[in-house]
């Protein structure tokens, strides 16, 4: 057997400074960052996103799903301000927006929105679009 | 007639006296007699939705041509609605349908360029039915299942006024891209499909 390369897995962390997302309820689709960990199932959030506001609470962490994003060095207990501060100068939003998820998000949102005419006119251009990668794909094959 | 009263005289003058039949009764009926109940309902003109205005894309929910996807034209009465696919787009002629087995969509085709006279011999009574068979039931019928079906022929007239509607909608319908396409395909749900949240 060859040598085997052995990275250890990127865990997200549940930490202080972790940028949440919130998933159904109220907030939904809204950031916050995590402030204070409460116990093993509830954080102290606070949101001061532009998108959405998502005040100060305890909020159970079987309703957020961690982010890739960490605020550095976060201190605990952060005050709103600060954390306004902080929130914008490590450019949560705009760093979330260039995520896959983010994108995904806005498109199924935006998906789910079109009439029957809008949806038509979507599957046939994803149609045309398939059949024109299948095309030059074959044509790589048959010169390959 | 039997029951005109009578006049007779007497002495002095006249009195007229009623019929027998009409004579009051002499006594009380044993039981009360069962009065109808007041009918309370009242009919009234059917509304369409508000969504269903002249021009909509419609998606046929029931009958031979459900699933199409057919322009509304006009509404008759009742709550009927006069529909065409356009017949060349995706073979529904002009027809009746009613409304309540429609699903209005947000799509609009102008249909201001269609004969005013044509529609109004569209929805005059008996347009639909007057070249109908009536089915009559009986030997000859039976022995002529075996046969084969003859072709029914359209009447001339309706050929004319389904070409007059159709020519002024499809030149609209050619306006927008993919319009045609979209009349020609017909609505159905999938599997990941949920009817109660999506847009139409």
């Amino acid at each position: 057997m060859g040598d085997v390369e052995i990275s250890t897995s990127q865990w997200r962390y549940v930490e202080v400074g972790r940028v949440v997302l919130f998933s159904g309820g109220e907030y939904d689709g809204k950031l916050a960052a995590i402030v204070e960990i409460i116990d093993h199932k509830r954080v102290l959030v606070d949101g001061p996103s532009k998108t959405g506001i998502v005040p100060r609470h305890s909020a159970p962490l079987a309703h957020v799903s961690l982010t890739p994003i960490v605020l550095p060095k976060l201190p605990r207990a952060i005050g709103v301000g600060a954390l306004k501060k902080a929130w914008e100068k490590a450019e949560v939003d705009s760093q979330f927006e260039k995520t896959t998820w983010a994108k995904k998000r806005a498109q199924f949102q935006k998906r789910r929105q079109l009439n029957d005419f809008e949806r038509f006119k979507v599957m046939k251009l994803r149609k045309q679009a398939r059949f024109e990668v299948r095309k030059t794909l074959a044509k790589v094959r048959s010169a390959a | 007639m039997a029951d005109t009263p009578t006049t007779k005289k007497f002495a002095k003058g006249e009195r007229s006296i009623p019929h027998h039949s009409q004579k009051a009764s002499k006594y009380y009926p044993a039981e009360d007699n069962a009065a109808p109940k007041k009918v309370r309902k009242s009919i009234r003109e059917a509304r369409v939705r508000a969504s269903l205005t002249p021009g909509t894309v419609v998606i046929l929910l029931a009958g031979r041509f459900r699933g199409k996807r057919v322009v509304l034209l006009k509404h008759l009465d009742q709550g009927v609605l006069l529909v065409t696919g356009p017949f060349k787009v995706n073979g529904v002629p002009l027809r009746r349908v009613n409304a309540r087995y429609v699903i209005a969509t947000s799509t609009k085709v102008d249909v201001k360029d269609v004969g005013e006279d044509v529609l109004k011999k569209a929805s005059e009574s008996g347009y639909f039915t007057k070249d109908k068979e009536a089915k009559k039931p009986g030997e000859d019928a039976f022995f002529k299942q075996g046969d084969k079906p003859q072709k029914k022929e359209t009447s001339k007239d309706r050929v004319e006024d389904q070409k007059a509607v159709d020519k002024a909608i499809l030149a609209n319908i050619k306006k927008e891209a993919h319009l045609i396409d979209y009349l020609s395909s017909t609505f159905s749900l999938r599997k990941t499909d949920r009817p109660h949240a999506m847009v139409f």
